[in-house]
């Protein structure tokens, strides 16, 4: 069986015009990633650029008002760009520059990875194309514009449920037409290997900075990691350090959309099974004959039906927990930590949010939880006053 | 000596793919018939996926017209299994990695091998990952065909000699869909298959009119053409099982022209 697997997940289940530049993807990442001059180069942006280390903010309002656990918010929503995706993206455009690419593509949903992008492109001097669902880009205007106004090209992508899992179709299938001078900049812990691997290392700094962040504030780790997911990249970063740490609980939250009895879901774990998509073997929303779901989330960015493989892993040994959150409780979390602390989070991060206020009354104050705040709100405002009836555009 | 191999003995083979349930299950059994009256030598069906990452959007479209008018695998089988009472041209299913591991990929080979299949592609399954699905599928008689493109260089030879009934020559970078011009030297891919292998080589992608039919025949020992037949289909819908005869027939006139075997 190939590499790059995580118990029966991952893999590289991709058409062989792919193969030779996944390996030459592989290899170069191994080399950089050894390479002491690449990761000074790597920190010198994550710090001087990306604006680094994020705060882990005592969130002492809610924790006075939800009257349980202490909560801590990682804010890697401060972090340039406005979410975690610009950590991978630094990462993966500098690799690519050392690998003599000039062009990047992506996918995304939600438009942060897309701006990450661009904004790493623009600042490396590198072609951008970046493919989002015709959907999205109606939801997510003003992220589109953005994109656009760093300098890269935004085709709206029309096929299928014109979402985020179109636009990676969309991506790998340009790929599949331009290889040597392109390189294809997965947003999540997803697709096929070594995209797993490479995006949770170079996200993987968040999770690094909560335990020396908490350390330092509390002398102790937390009892409780909690992060939205899709794909799973700021999930992800967010768990890695704390996987070998036992008394640490993972909780991934899941987009339940109206609800994982509904139809209109994209809670992945909660209603999917076992299948191959899009490189690799994880578990995926699909019906009996395994034809893919056209998923649903109010969060563009967790709009998809699949997770990363690492995370498949994860629930399978039973070392994470996943938990559907739906539309109206993310609408209600983004409303409460705006009024409560005076931060807007993004809708995705908003899940993990709502899980944090059912889940900290439930434990003793000498406990702590920290959030990732994946992200900012900024992008959702216009969506989510249009989710609550008041007519407002961008 | 397998059934496909049997498909390139009698010189070049031309190998039409159309995608089953486009737009009904009825005209693709009229449409199979038709083409093995014509003279195609293997027929390859495509069991259709939602989101073919492999194909450009002429058979992405044909996916989306099976699934929305309901086609699903268990019916493809019965076509199948029908289309076998009188059809004796090999055939082989094309579809995605999800639809047979779904299925249950033990289950799907047994199936095939019941109604009559000869052998199965799946395009997002390389070299690497095949001990999933071609140890199963030989058990059962099927050969797992395996893909090369421009792409491969050095992987061509250790893909050659594990191949299975025929070496699917992708010609062009990119997804499935016509091309004005095949640029890649398809004749050097295939001579390092043969060096590997004693295999018949298919070239496929991009191929649509009998010339270019003609030149890839005259490199390989048999051509595959998709989109131009589905484009056929996509025009002629419920009437299309005529014009694609026609065109299966001009094709397999002009691959028969393209020379001696390599």
């Amino acid at each position: 069986m190939a590499k790059g697997r995580f118990g029966v997940h991952g893999g590289q289940y991709i058409p062989e015009t792919l193969m030779n530049a996944v390996i030459e993807l592989e290899t170069a990442y191994d080399h950089y990633k050894a390479d002491p001059a690449f990761q000074r180069e790597l920190e010198a942006l994550f710090n001087d650029y990306a604006g680094r280390p994020s705060r882990l903010y005592f969130a002492a309002k809610m924790t006075a008002d939800l009257g349980g656990a202490k909560i801590y918010l990682k804010r890697e929503d401060l972090n340039h760009t406005g979410a975690h995706k610009i950590n991978n993206v630094l990462g993966q455009a500098l690799l690519a520059k050392k690998m003599g690419k000039t062009r990047l593509i992506a996918e995304t949903g939600a438009g942060q990875h897309g701006v990450a992008t661009a904004t790493a492109a623009a600042l490396m001097g590198m072609e951008c194309v970046v493919f989002m669902g015709e959907e999205d880009t109606r939801r997510q205007a003003l992220n589109v514009y953005k994109m656009r106004l760093l300098g890269a090209e935004v085709i709206p992508v029309t096929t299928g449920t014109a979402t985020l899992k179109d636009a990676c179709s969309a991506a790998f299938r340009e790929w599949t037409s331009r290889i040597s001078d392109t390189h294809y900049c997965l947003g999540s812990v997803m697709g096929p290997h070594p995209f797993p691997t490479i995006v949770r290392d170079f996200q993987a700094v968040i999770s690094r900075e909560i335990k020396a962040q908490l350390l330092e504030k509390e002398g102790r780790l937390p009892d409780a990691v909690l992060a939205c997911v899709g794909g799973g990249s700021n999930a992800m970063g967010a768990f890695y350090h704390f996987i070998d740490e036992p008394s640490v609980r993972l909780i991934g939250c899941e987009a339940a959309g109206r609800g994982v009895d509904s139809f209109e879901t994209a809670a992945t774990i909660a209603t999917g099974r076992l299948g191959i998509f899009h490189g690799m073997k994880s578990y995926f929303c699909q019906d009996e004959y395994g034809q893919i779901a056209p998923v649903y989330s109010i969060s563009a960015g967790l709009d998809y039906p699949g997770i990363g493989p690492e995370h498949a892993w994860l629930h399978d040994t039973g070392r994470a927990e996943y938990v559907p959150v739906t539309d109206e409780e993310a609408v209600l979390a983004f409303e409460y930590l705006s009024r409560t602390e005076g931060i807007i989070p993004a809708i995705e991060s908003a899940h993990a949010l709502a899980y944090a206020q059912k889940l900290a009354p439930t434990m003793g104050r000498e406990q702590i939880i920290v959030v990732n705040v994946s992200g900012r709100g900024d992008k959702d405002c216009a969506a989510i006053a249009r989710y609550r009836g008041e007519d407002i555009h961008e | 000596m397998s059934n496909i191999a049997r498909a390139f003995d009698h010189g070049k083979a031309f190998i039409p793919f159309i995608t089953c349930g486009d737009p009904d299950l009825d005209t693709t059994a009229r449409t199979v018939r038709a083409m093995a009256r014509a003279g195609a030598d293997l027929i390859e069906l495509g069991i259709p996926f939602s989101d073919p990452t492999a194909e450009g959007p002429v058979i992405q479209a044909a996916n989306a017209r099976a699934l929305s008018g309901g086609a699903t695998t268990d019916q493809i089988f019965a076509l199948v299994r029908d289309l076998r009472r009188d059809v004796t041209v090999p055939m082989v299913f094309m579809t995605y990695a999800n639809v047979v591991f779904s299925y249950g990929a033990e289950r799907f080979a047994a199936t095939c091998q019941d109604i009559g299949m000869d052998g199965l592609i799946l395009p997002d399954v390389p070299f690497e990952e095949k001990e999933e699905f071609a140890p199963l599928c030989r058990a059962r008689g099927l050969d797992f065909i395996s893909l090369i493109a421009p792409t491969s260089q050095a992987r061509i030879s250790t893909i050659a000699r594990e191949a299975e009934g025929f070496v699917y020559v992708v010609s062009s970078l990119g997804v499935t869909g016509v091309r004005a011009q095949i640029t890649t030297d398809v004749g050097a891919m295939v001579k390092l298959v043969k060096a590997a292998r004693d295999i018949p080589c298919a070239v496929g992608f991009g191929i649509s009119t009998p010339e270019q039919a003609k030149t890839m025949s005259a490199q390989a020992d048999g051509v595959i053409v998709g989109s131009a037949i589905v484009k056929l289909c996509a025009q002629y819908g419920p009437e299309s099982p005529e014009p694609v005869a026609e065109y299966v027939a001009a094709m397999t006139r002009a691959v028969r022209e393209g020379g001696a075997r390599p």
